[in-house]
């Protein structure tokens, strides 16, 4: 940890934040961009971690995004800014006398500005039961994990509370596996943000997913006798649960405030430059009360932060004077956006429009010809437009008559996006979260040269915090760039989605999706049977995915993978045979001969991988071929596919003198056990008997080159376009563990790499270090690797030729059609 | 010699894997008959303008086939390339009449000869 020189001490007033969370280093970092050099900056968190984005807890539980994804700020961030941090250990006392915090462990600090940054707690219902194992709010990372350790098992889980938070939860939950049941007080849910109807739409959706919504849920009773077992309501029906999530509502955290004797009411009381009534005490975020309002959302926090950094920074401000808020349900596919007051009644109008075939629903609610609230569900496109004319105070009059139609037609636009960020204000908001401007982002693009979405998130932390304007982001930077513009860093498998492959990966395992139409439905394909691209991709995950259960898509596999041969550019195909580890014997050579002159196969060549290649086979001839081969004793040699290809090896200590160990064995055993696994592209592995390494293993995926003591295990290599040599893994000793090593890489690299990414720059993007800790440092995971890699071969090793040669499977690549007279 | 074509039968749509294809030998050329997810039936000339790829051997998806050898784009309904490539692979007539699939080609394909 930094630790700051003495002479910086005296030179820089002390600053105290209290709370790791976002409104507090989002205060830091605005104080830091205004005033990098004024504060010695000291954080103490109660989590025992860095900084990370809470409001990405639901994509966390999900499976959408995993922990490093949702990290604000990394451990080199506070080093970098001479920031000390104190995780895991929270303040539990303010000495204002002394101008000094107390944490948990002891540690005196003194403060010459403190800033409580608290945030707030959940609001647990003290029902009987309440404090019963299982029993969890939806707050931090600890709760999503004790979330998916119960999601793990399976079974029934009850979330209480159907606002935001709760049915978040329950998506997450019940994407997991789990049988969700909400339980709501109210006549529907997410009241606060929702009427009625789209209420009544929401919960639709929701039973649709397989969640039970049971509303005017009063709970009496949590029961269970250590470990929950269900929750019994005042009506007297009872609701079996292993898991109950307690997601009624947060409360402001003002305690520390309160004992040290700051002006408390529900929380902690701010003017509008966030001074508590203690001149030397800031407060910011949800811990706050500020013109008698609590926020409990993302962006009234960053406004704060600004208020407050500029006041800090001593920079003339009109300070913070209350934010209007519009909220979006962070769950994929349900879209729902709501702002500003759409109770309706008294003095106002009303416009609704409905399209019950597309699940649309828009309430706009009008007071003197301005909007005051909305409502959106199913098509929330236009929210942002609604909020900036809420926000405005715009007189929509004249536009009333179209208004439920959105923006674009408004503007009577061609519906282009970017004619229609291009037509926004400059002071129209386009992140919610951030409080980010488009005049802000634009002049960030030009004046910083800014040319991808990260960057722009970077300098201007648009979009870096939900994402939900990722879009309008990119369309301000292509409509700032022109034609510089190249789009996102991250790009999507192919035109058909606008997932990239980790994403795919992770949401088929977290939504249990086991088929490519489920895939290509809950993912929101853009087309109707994806494309070349994406469906080879698919079926590959799909496969990794649910080894033994998952059924093959042929008509998605390349042609070389599903003929079980290698088309050549006359159309003819080659026929490579399985040689184990590079041997043969006479019978083989026999068979293979015989085969060459009975179909007359133009030309017999030896491959780099020791096997021997049969190139210029008709396609109808291909099974009868394969049947001669099967008959001598031989299998396919996958040389087409993306799997296992080949073993090669040298003659080791079997005949080599200089053999250290037994090359052509280990390389026979590993073909054993590997061959028919399907990869994310070709893998190809080497064995060499000792260092002088004839058999080239250092520019293969996996590389076994033996020693005097053992065997070194090498990976990443590749003789390609760019040839790359191996890195070392490590060096083990027994036989045994080589077996081990390898299955663990070829797993991790089966479950972790993106398709047709081979292991060298798989291994280049993740950094050796990567798959050391997984496969070399963690035993456990190395154990569980290998165990995964064996259970998906039990199902993996069947020879496609013999199915083919004798069992007539797809009859029909290998048959032409006969043509009959019609007239 | 006219335009007219000789239409043939050759067998039940179901003959056709979903999502792929079959050949059809004629006296002059091989001719691709696709089926496509929602139960289509197209035909081209088994190879591509390009490098002369047997198309019946590509990926089918939505209403195009994607060339086995570099990956060429075709449209099934017109048989234009997709995307920046030039050329175009020749379309044949075909229809399915109760099921049955039927290929209209002309009298070269179908092997007959005017006399003179």
């Amino acid at each position: 940890m930094n630790h700051v020189t003495a002479a910086l001490r005296t030179a820089k007033a002390r600053l105290v934040v209290i709370g790791n969370g976002m409104a507090g280093m989002r205060t830091v970092e605005e104080i830091l961009n205004r005033a990098p050099d004024k504060y010695d900056i000291t954080v103490f968190g109660a989590e025992p971690r860095v900084n990370y984005n809470r409001i990405m807890l639901s994509p966390l539980l999900s499976g959408e995004k995993d922990f490093d994804e949702i990290v604000i700020n990394s451990p080199e961030w506070y080093t970098e800014n001479n920031i000390h941090l104190y995780s895991g250990d929270p303040v539990i006392k303010i000495d204002r006398d002394r101008k000094v915090v107390i944490s948990k462990s002891g540690t005196e600090t003194e403060y010459d500005q403190l800033l409580l940054a608290t945030g707030s707690d959940p609001i647990i219902i003290p029902v009987p039961g309440h404090k019963l194992d299982g029993v969890v709010t939806f707050r931090d990372v600890d709760d999503v994990d004790t979330m998916l350790g119960a999601a793990a098992k399976g079974g029934p889980a009850v979330v209480i509370g159907g606002g935001l938070l709760g049915l978040e939860a329950a998506v997450g939950l019940q994407s997991r596996g789990m049988d969700v049941t909400v339980l709501h007080l109210a006549g529907h849910v997410m009241e606060r943000q929702l009427d009625p109807s789209a209420g009544y739409l929401l919960a639709q959706e929701l039973e649709r997913r397989g969640i039970t919504v049971i509303t005017e849920a009063d709970t009496a009773e949590i029961v269970g006798s250590e470990h929950v077992t269900g929750v019994r309501l005042k009506d007297g029906r009872m609701i079996p649960a292993d898991l109950v999530v307690m997601a009624v509502g947060i409360r402001p955290n003002g305690r520390l405030a309160a004992d040290a004797g700051v002006a408390v009411e529900r929380g902690i009381v701010v003017d509008d430059v966030m001074t508590t009534s203690d001149p030397a005490i800031f407060a910011v975020g949800e811990c706050v009360q500020h013109r008698g309002q609590c926020y409990g959302l993302v962006a009234p926090l960053f406004e704060m932060a600004k208020s407050l950094a500029d006041h800090m920074a001593e920079i003339e401000t009109d300070g913070y004077t209350g934010s209007v808020t519009s909220t979006k349900l962070k769950v994929t596919g349900v879209d729902v956006f709501s702002a500003g007051d759409f109770s309706g009644g008294g003095e106002t109008e009303e416009i609704v429009f409905r399209d019950a075939g597309r699940g649309v629903y828009k309430r706009i609610v009008l007071e003197d010809g301005k909007i005051k609230g909305a409502v959106l569900y199913g098509d929330t496109s236009d929210g942002g437009w609604y909020f900036q004319l809420m926000k405005d105070g715009e007189d929509v009059t004249e536009l009333r008559d179209t208004l439920a139609f959105g923006q674009a037609f408004a503007a009577g636009s061609s519906g282009n996006p970017l004619d229609a960020v291009a037509a926004l204000p400059d002071d129209a908001e386009i992140c919610g979260c951030n409080g980010v401007c488009k005049g802000s982002i634009v002049a960030a693009i030009s004046e910083k040269s800014l040319t991808t979405l990260d960057e722009v998130k970077g300098h201007t932390k648009a979009s870096a915090s939900c994402g939900s304007c990722s879009g309008l982001v990119e369309n301000l930077l292509a409509a700032t760039l022109g034609g510089d513009y190249q789009a996102a860093t991250v790009k999507p498998i192919c035109t058909c989605t606008d997932h990239d492959h980790d994403s795919v990966r992770r949401l088929i395992i977290a939504k249990n999706l086991k088929s490519m139409p489920a895939v290509m439905q809950e993912l929101e394909w853009k087309s109707s049977d994806g494309c070349h691209v994406c469906r080879p991709a698919l079926n590959y995950y799909l496969l990794a995915a649910w080894p033994g259960e998952y059924v093959d898509h042929g008509a998605s596999r390349f042609i070389n993978e599903r003929v079980h041969a290698n088309i050549q550019k006359d159309g003819t195909y080659s026929v490579i045979p399985r040689m184990w580890g590079g041997l043969t014997n006479p019978r083989e050579l026999r068979a293979i001969a015989d085969v060459a002159d009975k179909f007359e196969i133009p030309t017999v060549k030896v491959t780099g991988g020791q096997r021997i290649d049969l190139l210029g086979v008709k396609k109808e001839d291909l099974p009868a071929v394969w049947a001669d081969l099967n008959a001598a004793g031989m299998v396919s040699g996958h040389a087409y596919g993306k799997s296992l290809r080949t073993v090669k090896s040298c003659v080791g200590q079997e005949w080599c003198r200089f053999g250290t160990q037994m090359s052509m064995g280990m390389a026979v055993e590993l073909e054993k056990m590997t061959w028919g696994s399907w990869m994310p592209h070709k893998f190809k592995m080497a064995v060499s008997g000792c260092p002088r390494n004839c058999a080239e293993a250092t520019i293969k995926d996996f590389g076994v080159v033996a020693t005097d003591g053992g065997w070194d295990l090498h990976v990443g290599g590749n003789g390609g376009i760019h040839v790359r040599a191996t890195d070392l893994l490590c060096k083990v000793t027994s036989d045994d563990e080589v077996k081990e090593y390898c299955g663990a890489f070829i797993q991790l690299y089966r479950e972790e790499a993106r398709y047709l990414e081979r292991t060298a720059p798989w291994i280049e993007r993740v950094g050796l270090k990567h798959v050391q800790e997984r496969v070399v440092d963690d035993e456990a995971n190395r154990k569980a690797l290998f165990e995964r890699f064996m259970i998906s071969q039990k199902t993996a090793q069947i020879d496609p030729w013999a199915e083919r040669a004798s069992e007539g499977v797809d009859a029909h690549e290998f048959t032409p059609l006969s043509m009959v007279a019609a007239e | 010699m006219s335009n007219t074509l000789t239409w043939v039968e050759v067998g039940p749509a179901a003959n056709i894997p979903q999502q792929g294809a079959r050949t059809l030998q004629t006296e002059t050329d091989r001719i691709a008959i696709f089926r496509t997810l929602d139960d289509q039936i197209f035909a081209l000339l088994d190879r591509c303008p390009h490098k002369q790829g047997p198309l019946a051997q590509g990926i089918v998806h939505g209403h195009f086939v994607t060339c086995p050898l570099h990956n060429m784009v075709f449209s099934l309904e017109t048989g234009e390339t997709q995307g920046p490539d030039d050329g175009c692979a020749a379309k044949v007539e075909c229809q399915v009449i109760d099921g049955i699939v039927r290929v209209g080609l002309t009298e070269l394909q179908a092997g007959l000869r005017h006399a003179g």
